[in-house]
């Protein structure tokens, strides 16, 4: 610094404001310039370009959250309309079921009592047949023993078939008129 | 001054406006003195710096391409988009970014060591800036509003009628479009050149205290005059992007006030 200022001693009516050389303007101009057109043709549009791709990529971003939840909604909805629809379903089912099984039950208790019915009726009318033929087997047998018994009795054969079946006739008639008030006025009697 | 009287030895020699006069570096030619390397040196900063950090232009950025979009972003929101308008400002981004980096770059020089020289201590370079957004504005007002159309925008103030007109006129005309041109290179000329000379005058002063005034009494007012220069550096700081950025301001301030509308 000190041999350089030595060197420029006796120059301190310089005036600062005018420059040393003219050509100082120009050189800051061509540089300045310089500067602008490289930062006009390469830095701007980048920057510019990663501003434009950042914000698409934020709004990208936010519409697809959009569609997305829009979609988990529709889903939820579809899910839950599916869901009412099966326990609709369901209670159908099971409600046809208890109806079904109600008739069923129905059905076949009626099918029951129809053959206990049939049953019931089908005995009773063998019954009725049995003592039928029991009463016929009776009767005859009856007015055999009644008259061989009543033969012996009195002493009297009662061959005769018309005065035999008269007779048979008019006992069994006798018993099946007054049996019981018969048999009392006998006890009673006693 | 009261430093040169105190010298009671070797005389002491204060700087002046010699100093920023460098002579080349190598052979006799203008081109190569230290300011014409700095202002090459900081336009291949400036654009090395843009260019690398925007390269990527990746949507998640790297911290070299956070940087830069910082950087960019001052210019181009804080700057450009706030003073001339969100719809037209994109046109003159390039030119505001350029500006501010430049003048910023060439502004720390001052405070590097080893190069320790603001550029712009050179009125021809700011000259050439400052007729550069002389040219700018001027043009695209011309552009907007016609040629006859923007002397008139430029020069009569709306709302004002009658006689006072030719008082106004003239004045507005003068502080519009003559003055702005030195005031913007007078003014950032000027707080460069004084800081350095400021700079200068207490580290020689405390130099010539401490080792050539040849008294020991004198060497705690050098160590006094060196710790000043310190201050003065911080002070510096300051300055220095102060000044880029009132550059910048006011030229898109200008710039916007061509383009406005008619009041």
């Amino acid at each position: 610094m000190k041999n350089l200022r030595a060197a420029e001693e006796g120059g301190h009516d310089l005036n600062p404001l005018i420059p040393a050389s003219w050509f100082e303007v120009g050189l800051s101009l061509v540089v300045f310039g310089a500067i602008v057109w490289a930062i006009g043709k390469y830095a701007v549009p980048a920057f510019e370009k990663a501003y434009a791709e950042r914000t698409a990529a934020i709004e990208g971003g936010l519409q697809k959250a959009a569609a997305a939840q829009a979609e988990a909604t529709e889903a939820l909805e579809t899910y839950q309309a599916q869901l009412a629809d099966a326990r609709h379903e369901a209670a159908r089912i099971r409600e046809e079921a208890r109806e079904q099984g109600a008739a069923i039950v129905a059905e076949m208790r009626e099918q029951a009592q129809a053959e206990a019915a049939r049953i019931t009726s089908t005995a009773n009318a063998q019954i009725e047949a049995e003592r039928q033929q029991a009463v016929q087997q009776l009767r005859a047998e009856v007015g055999t023993l009644a008259t061989t018994l009543a033969g012996r009795i009195v002493g009297e054969s009662l061959d005769d078939e018309a005065r035999q079946s008269r007779v048979v006739d008019r006992f069994i008639a006798e018993l099946e008129g007054e049996p019981t008030g018969a048999v009392q006025t006998n006890g009673t009697a006693r | 001054m009261s430093l040169v009287r105190l010298a009671s030895g070797e005389s002491f020699t204060p700087p002046g406006p010699a100093d920023f006069r460098l002579p080349p570096v190598f052979g006799d030619s203008v081109f190569f003195t230290k300011p014409y390397f700095l202002l090459v040196l900081a336009a291949l900063l400036v654009v090395w710096f843009f260019v690398a950090t925007s390269r990527p232009s990746a949507v998640v950025p790297s911290r070299l391409q956070f940087a830069g979009e910082a950087a960019y972003n001052f210019v181009r929101n804080s700057i450009a988009r706030d003073v001339i308008g969100s719809h037209e400002f994109m046109k003159y981004v390039p030119y505001l970014v350029a500006l501010f980096f430049f003048i910023l770059v060439n502004n720390y020089f001052a405070l590097i060591p080893f190069i320790q020289y603001p550029t712009f201590s050179q009125t021809g370079f700011v000259y050439g800036l400052a007729l550069l957004t002389w040219v700018v504005y001027n043009g695209v007002g011309i552009r907007r509003h016609g040629f006859v159309g923007y002397w008139k925008h430029q020069s009569v103030p709306p709302g004002v009628k009658g006689p006072i007109l030719g008082l106004i006129v003239p004045l507005e005309f003068m502080s519009n479009i003559l003055v702005r041109p030195f005031t913007l290179s007078v003014r950032l000329f000027a707080n460069m050149f004084a800081g350095h000379l400021l700079l200068l005058l207490f580290a020689l002063g405390g130099e010539y205290l401490i080792l050539e005034a040849g008294n020991a009494v004198y060497i705690p007012m050098g160590v006094l005059s060196l710790l000043m220069g310190l201050i003065v550096s911080g002070l510096e700081m300051l300055v220095l992007g102060i000044q880029a950025y009132v550059f910048t301001l006011l030229t898109a301030l200008y710039i916007s006030g061509a383009l406005a509308e008619e009041h």
